[in-house]
């Protein structure tokens, strides 16, 4: 395969010295799962791809980035894996979604388009938008698809996404908000099919450019990094800035009038796409300390280190998916924090469904909130 | 054997026969010509046997839908249903026992769960909802069940081709 050289390549993984740290990092192995990147990575440089391409373990992989930090060799696993499963995919290997794959057909719907999708309804009176152009983009994500599709988890991520607007809204700012967003691809090249993201990647490039925003603000994490990594190829004029809402947010907060808490202990969950694959750990914390009132404890594993929310890309919940989620919960627990606060709609569906557990429901219990949220229910 | 003549048309044409035409070029203004393509899902103990019915009873009913088998209605989630779309199908009915009938007692009542949330997710997709049909149908209900069919078959094709066929792709 020489496709698998040139990812090894690409990805630095040549310069592997098998020290095997990232397998000794890697969340799964630790919570007793029989996952080896060390063996993925020495697969792909000896050119033993057969194997590795299409027993379909490279779907275990939570792409959390952990072991990308920790490699002394720089070698960037994550990107490896996010290769190589496109050469599974091409050879028919497709990941086990949990969900008998509805999520990755509605992506795949949205990239062949054809229709309107009735995405805005959550657009309530109070919210200024509007649907075609204007200086700033607000990227909704698909909150809306992921309510609709989990109501038995009581996930409310659309909260996230309206309170984001009404920020917006209140710092003076009408975002385009549009009907034609579809999704980000992320999930699908996360997934191998690059074909169907290529679309999305050029619908939703034109449909921002067309907007004429000078700036783009995500809410969703996950959105983020394809917006600032695997989106940057596609651009055909110099991109808009692209931040995220806490970014937004941490630098205007001195503008936003803020009312009088009596005190609320907060925890945080770092997004892996918003903290380790893009290094953004400050932002959100800076926005939750300046909220009166606000108390926010760490958790053990906090900042680079942080836990992954083990669901990326709807690809690899097993058994181990669901200890990393509770040993996580437990984690938060411990703070001692009311809520569990998250800058990514996704780790909000996941921890929810861990908690769903009937047998250890009750002591996993914890609050979440988008960041957006608890900022918008300070607003005075 | 020789093709028939136009002449007359016999009494008793098998069921497959009746509604059978020239095949036509999918197009959205050409929906007299255009017949849809839809999917069926039934459960093993009721609504496959009032296909079944339906068939040995010679009940007529129009043939364009493919039928997928599946053990109970409750065993139908959203992913095959937007599979199905997602696959290029015109419309997809989902069906099995009436209420109390369920072979496993509460499958049925899983499946309006289920078909809840499917109709949601396809409603902000922007398909049309009628594209969408659950039916309980019993395994005596052969009449019923070539009613559903060509109640629903007639739906859609008003409606015409899915606008999310993916598009015939070469290679
Ligand atoms: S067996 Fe027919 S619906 Fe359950």
């Amino acid at each position: 395969m020489p496709e698998l050289a040139e990812a090894a390549l690409k990805t630095n993984a040549w310069a592997c010295y098998d020290c095997g740290k990232c397998t000794a990092t890697c969340p799964i192995p630790r919570i007793g799962g029989d996952y080896s990147p060390r063996k993925h990575v020495l697969a792909a440089n000896l050119g033993h791809g057969d194997d590795l391409v299409k027993n379909g373990s490279l779907f275990s992989c939570l792409t959390c980035g952990m072991c990308d930090r920790r490699c002394p060799a720089q070698v960037g696993y994550t990107a490896l894996v996010q290769k190589l499963r496109e050469l599974s995919y091409r050879e028919g290997v497709e990941p086990e979604c949990p969900h008998g794959g509805a999520l990755h057909s509605v992506m795949r719907m949205m990239a062949t388009g054809g229709t309107q999708q009735d995405r805005l309804r959550w657009l309530s009176d109070d919210l200024n938008t509007d649907p075609k152009a204007g200086q700033v983009f607000y990227w909704t994500g698909c909150t809306m698809y992921y309510d609709a599709f989990f109501p038995d988890f009581e996930i409310r991520t659309l909260e996230g996404t309206r309170a984001a607007v009404r920020l917006l809204n209140q710092l003076g700012v009408e975002p385009v908000v549009s009907p034609d967003e579809r999704c980000c691809g992320h999930d699908l090249l996360w997934n191998g099919d690059r074909k169907s993201f290529e679309l999305l990647a050029r619908h939703n490039i034109k449909l921002v450019t067309d907007s004429g925003a000078k700036l783009l603000v995500v809410s969703c994490a996950e959105c983020l990094r394809t917006w600032n990594i695997d989106y940057e190829p596609f651009f055909e004029s110099p991109p808009p800035r692209i931040m995220h809402i806490t970014e937004y947010l941490s630098e205007r907060m001195p503008e936003l009038k803020l009312k009088e808490n009596d005190g609320q202990k907060v925890t945080f969950q770092d997004p892996c796409r918003l903290g380790r694959h893009l290094g953004i750990y400050d932002p959100p914390r800076h926005v939750m300390k300046e909220l009166p009132g606000v108390e926010l404890v760490e958790m053990r594993r906090s900042g680079p280190g942080a836990m992954c929310c083990a669901g990326a890309t709807w690809s690899n919940c097993d058994r181990f998916a669901k200890r990393i989620q509770v040993e996580r919960l437990r984690e938060a627990r411990e703070t001692g924090a009311e809520v569990l606060v998250t800058a990514c709609p996704k780790c909000q569906v996941h921890f929810r469904c861990a908690m769903k557990d009937p047998k250890i429901g009750e002591e996993i219990l914890i609050e979440m909130r988008d960041v957006a949220e608890l900022v918008s229910d300070a607003l005075a | 054997m020789t093709p028939t003549s136009q002449k007359k048309t016999p009494k008793r044409t098998p069921p497959n026969k009746k509604t059978k035409k020239a095949p036509a070029k999918a197009s959205p203004k050409a929906s007299d010509t255009w017949d849809p393509n839809i999917v069926v899902f039934a459960c093993n103990w009721c609504s496959y046997a009032g296909a079944d019915t339906a068939g040995v009873s010679r009940i007529q009913h129009q043939p364009h839908f493919r039928m997928i088998r599946v053990m109970c209605s409750g065993r139908i989630q959203p992913g095959f249903v937007l599979r199905a779309f997602e696959k290029g199908a015109d419309g997809v009915l989902v069906s099995g026992c009436h209420f109390g009938d369920c072979h496993y007692i509460f499958g049925n009542e899983r499946a309006v769960e289920q078909f809840e949330k499917t109709k949601n997710v396809v409603r902000l997709l922007g398909l049309e909802e009628e594209r969408l049909r659950l039916e309980w149908i019993s395994a005596a209900e052969g009449v019923r069940f070539a009613k559903v069919i060509n109640e629903f078959t007639d739906q859609v094709r008003a409606l015409g081709p899915s606008r999310l066929r993916p598009k015939r792709q070469t290679g």
